[in-house]
């Protein structure tokens, strides 16, 4: 390996909007270099979580190292490092992106530039990586290729003329794409005597193996031995092993030089030391700076995460212990809620960092889990100056005690063909977005600009865009910053009980549309009882929505035939067990779903 | 003194299941009732019960329909339960048959009075054709009014009529109707049951989603009226069902929410003896091999005796009482289940009435679950 020729090598990434064919390119390619016979190929090999099969999107980056014996008889290494395909991760995203000399820009032949290709797009540009487009999906029946290399070169201002026209579904012109790769991406730079200098883009925990590092080597080398300190978190240790990405597993080899793609392995026993972004150096020979762009990723939304049973919180601690060690993004800590018993307060990139944490919890663990609302970090500023991070709603000061709040924005930035400018601009509105402009693509296509509160976003604004735009309007973000606003805390009373796990905090404007709906979903999800449950959503002491659930009628077995009293038994059994699997609050008893009911509130819609 | 004891014969035959119909029954060929009835009076001839110990207070033959049968078919099995249980109350005896019109001729029942049945529970349902169609009965209220004449012709002086609410198609209107025709022929006892769509059942295909069927509300407008309707005729309701009048109580029936030893022959049967619940087979291939062989055997242990004691006692009008619960258990009632009690009776579901802890109106209604707090955690 030491005497890799660096010009050889090419370092790229492909990026896309999401379902343009990203996965199956990167399977196309795979398979025409040799790596694995097609009988070997299952559908999509990057994306090696089941989650990620399923939902059709890639979470976790994966990397492959491929040879390919290019027509000017060379043999070339390619590393493709494929990126997470999700606003969540967009910070891992650009870190990937820095991994790169290039990038191979996939657009739908039919569909044209959306949302996540121009932010792709720009976030490539801003590392200086060369941008190589590619046609795909030029089997449908409705692509228009011309068409959207056109809307290429005018909208991006990159040159698009020959950009290969290709179905990666039925792998064709995939050739053309690879000496596309050879002849316009460039080979990497950076000397292998220098000192040490590699950036970290992902990391995995393997419990055999500990932490293992993928990295893109700047400068410098590294093998077995050598003493390595990681810049930003400080961790140091020694390297066990270096190696390459083969496809699904790894390939060690002697060392790692300037230029290269691979991972290192040490006695690291957590990803928190190894952080996306951070620079690998020689902590003999340190290296003058760490790589820029290095930032800590900060959760941006919270939620309480509750076991079903009780007894199970032991379980979830270890479990969401294990699911940290390879994620260093999700944060939990203890919190205790009155209604919900013992469990954890969670920090999230995204609402699909949350689920996808939920899912594995709950497939990987066998978890059964309650899980609250989920809310964004507010900052309160107290009258007596201090200012406090507010995660959990609960925990809000008295009104008395708040000077003002503050809540996350972000930049959004939605494409959206013209005939449905008016309905999705209706929806910002709504979502008290704040106008900034709007960009004609063509004639037939604009891209909206809009401040909006994250908190208006996280639960289903994606999905009220694609009903509002038939599937059309495509969206990004970025966070942008706090910005001071009117916030009132929403409290859910059940029989005239607080219930604190069901509290949140909503822009004042909303509050009473919210608390309605709040009402009326708790009303679907209680089931009668033997007493009248009032259910109140307010405002401190102000009671600003109602509803009832009426009373139990009737509920009484008529006939009890021939003395046969074991199946009466089990009736009211069975009724008793029915109530365990509810939370009670007061003398209430309410169903595990109800926590979560404020999550569908615009389900009507 | 001999133990009192009651005995159940169950016969599953009937012309015709009807729709809603959840028991054990089924239309069945002469062949098959043969030799079922051989095989329950070998389960009666050999019952380990048999002999000098008890003394029969109460027999109850159901079903099923147990009118299908021939005279003599019953008459064999009758004759070799009265020698295998010898002892037999006379004068203060309660032997019903149930029957249902159309099957049961003037014949019939003058043979069962010769056998020593002397009470009858005539499956009624309606009094409106339209509903009894919809039920898959084969009767109509004509065939019924002839078996209720022939009975009281044939001297039955203790007829039970057997009526159903909550019906599908049926109003407040056409139940009064069905009532107040029930109760001008004065019969000693009514049973109203609220219809319960059971799973198996064609009808829990039909009407599982409730539609069709008259609403709660309405349903305990049906049962309210009976109350204050037959008070008014001269009948009690002393559980939650059943109606009569004075003296004229199912004693049967009432053995069962006692906890009294019962025993119960033929398919499926349910017998609560020595503190021990068990049942027979319920397939009739097992059944016909080994007629004796009892299934889920349970020695109930003194929770369950509590349990049982309290759920069955409160669907009886006169409720459980706290010095027979101490004489029994040796324990208060009103210490072991203090936080249950104090809630039900905060809630209005429960009352005393002097020393005895009855079910209130509105406890009524939703009894399955006031009486599900009285099972143990």
């Amino acid at each position: 390996m030491s005497t890799v020729d660096q010009s050889k090598i090419r370092n790229f990434c492909i990026i896309a909007h999401i379902d343009h064919g990203k996965s199956t390119l990167a399977d196309r390619i795979i398979e025409k270099t040799g790596l694995l016979t097609s009988r070997e190929m299952q559908s999509q090999v990057l994306d090696n979580m089941d989650l990620e099969r399923e939902r059709g999107i890639t979470i976790k980056a994966q990397t492959v190292r491929i040879v390919y014996k290019a027509l000017d008889g060379e043999e070339y290494i390619f590393n493709l490092i494929d990126t997470p395909g999700h606003v969540d991760f967009n910070y891992e995203v650009s870190r990937s992106l820095a991994a790169c000399d290039g990038a191979v820009l996939v657009v739908d032949a039919a569909q044209g530039i959306e949302a996540q290709t121009l932010a792709n797009v720009y976030l490539a540009l801003d590392h200086d990586l060369d941008v190589i487009p590619v046609i795909n999906k030029i089997d449908l029946p409705s692509a228009q290729p011309k068409r959207v290399i056109e809307e290429i070169e005018d909208v991006i201002g990159i040159e698009a003329e020959d950009a290969p026209l290709i179905s990666a579904k039925n792998g064709q012109n995939i050739e053309e794409v690879l000496e596309q790769i050879v002849k316009k991406i460039p080979a990497p730079k950076g000397s292998p005597d220098n000192p040490l200098q590699a950036l970290i883009f992902d990391s995995l925990y393997d419990s055999y193996k500990g932490v293992i590092i993928f990295c893109r080597m700047k400068e410098g080398r590294v093998s077995k031995g050598t003493p390595i300190q990681m810049m930003a978190t400080g961790a140091k240790a020694e390297v066990a092993e270096v190696g390459y990405f083969g496809a699904g597993q790894f390939i060690p080899c002697e060392e790692l030089s300037a230029g290269m793609v691979g991972y290192i392995t040490a006695s690291l026993k957590n990803v928190k030391d190894t952080r996306v972004g951070d620079t690998v150096t020689n902590s003999k020979n340190p290296c003058k700076e760490p790589l820029p762009g290095y930032k800590k990723v900060n959760s941006m939304v919270y939620c309480g995460m509750y076991p079903q049973d009780g007894a199970k919180y032991g379980d979830l601690r270890d479990a969401l212990e294990k699911l940290k060690l390879n994620d260093a993004s999700l944060t939990f800590e203890a919190e205790t809620s009155i209604a919900l018993g013992f469990g954890f307060r969670c920090g999230f990139l995204g609402l699909l960092h949350l689920e996808i944490i939920q899912e594995r919890l709950e497939r990987e663990y066998n978890l059964d889990l309650v899980t609250t609302a989920p809310g964004v970090i507010y900052k309160v500023h107290k009258t007596n100056g201090e200012v406090v991070e507010l995660t959990n709603p609960s925990n809000l000061p008295e009104a008395g005690e708040i000077e003002w709040m503050e809540e996350p924005v972000v930049s959004a930035e939605i494409m959206v063909t013209t005939e449905f400018i008016g309905s999705i601009m209706e929806l910002c509105q709504e979502r008290r977005g704040v106008y900034l402009g709007m960009e004609y693509m063509e004639e037939t296509r604009a891209l909206l600009k809009y401040d909006l509160p994250l908190n208006e976003i996280i639960y289903d604004f994606f999905d009220a865009l694609k009903s509002r735009s038939r599937g059309y309007a495509s969206f990004d973000y970025d966070m942008k910053g706090y910005v001071r606003s009117e916030l009132v805390k929403l409290d859910i009373l059940i029989n005239k009980e607080e219930v604190d796990a069901l509290s949140f905090i909503v822009h004042k404007d909303t509050a009473y549309d919210r608390g309605r709906k709040m009402c009326e979903k708790l009303k679907e999800e209680i089931p009668r009882h033997l007493f009248e449950i009032p259910i109140q959503a307010a405002i401190g002491s102000k009671v600003i929505a109602r509803e009832t659930v009426k009373a139990m009628r009737k509920d009484v077995l008529a006939k009890c035939y021939g003395g046969d009293i074991s199946r009466k038994r089990k009736l009211l059994e069975k009724q008793k067990e029915g109530k365990k699997r509810m939370r009670q609050v007061g003398s209430v008893e309410i169903p595990q779903k109800a926590f979560m009911s404020v999550l569908k509130l615009d389900e009507r819609k | 003194m001999r133990k009192p004891l009651s005995v159940y014969f169950h016969i599953p035959f009937c012309t015709k299941k009807c729709y809603y119909c959840d028991f054990l029954s089924f239309p069945s060929m002469e062949r098959e009732r043969e030799q079922y009835m051989d095989a329950l009076l070998r389960e009666v001839i050999s019952s380990p019960y048999r002999g000098e110990k008890y003394k029969v207070q109460t027999v109850f033959i159901g079903g099923g329909t147990p009118s299908v049968l021939h005279g003599k078919e019953l008459k064999n099995i009758l004759d070799g339960f009265k020698e295998a249980f010898p002892y037999m109350a006379y004068e203060d005896r309660e032997w019903t048959i149930e029957v249902n019109p159309g099957s049961v001729t003037k014949k019939k029942l003058s043979d069962y009075r010769k056998m020593g049945i002397n009470r009858l529970s005539i499956g009624l349902q309606s009094a409106i054709d339209e509903e009894l169609k919809k039920l898959g009965r084969v009767h109509t209220k004509e065939d019924f009014l002839l078996t209720y004449r022939q009975a009281r012709e044939e001297g039955f002086d203790n007829i039970n009529i057997d009526l159903l609410s909550a019906l599908p198609g049926q109003t407040l209107n056409s139940y009064k109707e069905s009532l107040e025709f029930t109760a001008q022929l004065e019969p000693e006892h009514i049973s109203s049951y609220s219809l319960i769509i059971e799973e198996g059942t064609l009808f829990h295909q039909w009407y599982q989603d409730g539609k069709g069927l008259p609403d709660e509300e309405v349903e305990r407008e049906m049962y309210e009226y009976t109350k204050q309707y037959l008070k008014t005729k001269g009948y009690d309701r002393y559980e939650i069902s059943n109606y009569a009048k004075k003296g004229k109580e199912c004693r049967h029936n009432l053995v069962y929410w006692q906890r009294g030893e019962y025993l119960g022959f033929g398919l499926g049967s349910s017998s609560l003896m020595e503190e021990t619940r068990f049942q027979n087979k319920t397939t009739m291939e097992q059944y016909k091999k080994d007629p004796g062989k009892k299934n889920n055997i349970k020695r109930l242990p003194l929770k369950e005796q509590i349990e049982e004691t309290m759920f069955l006692g409160l669907r009886m009008e006169k409720g459980v009482s706290r010095k027979e619960f101490y004489e029994r258990f040796s324990m208060d009632l009103k210490e072991i289940y203090e936080n249950s009690l104090n809630k039900l009776e905060q809630g209005g579901f429960l009352e005393w009435r002097g020393e005895t802890l009855v079910l209130t109106k509105r406890g009524i209604d939703v009894s399955n679950q006031v009486l599900a707090q009285f099972l143990f955690d």
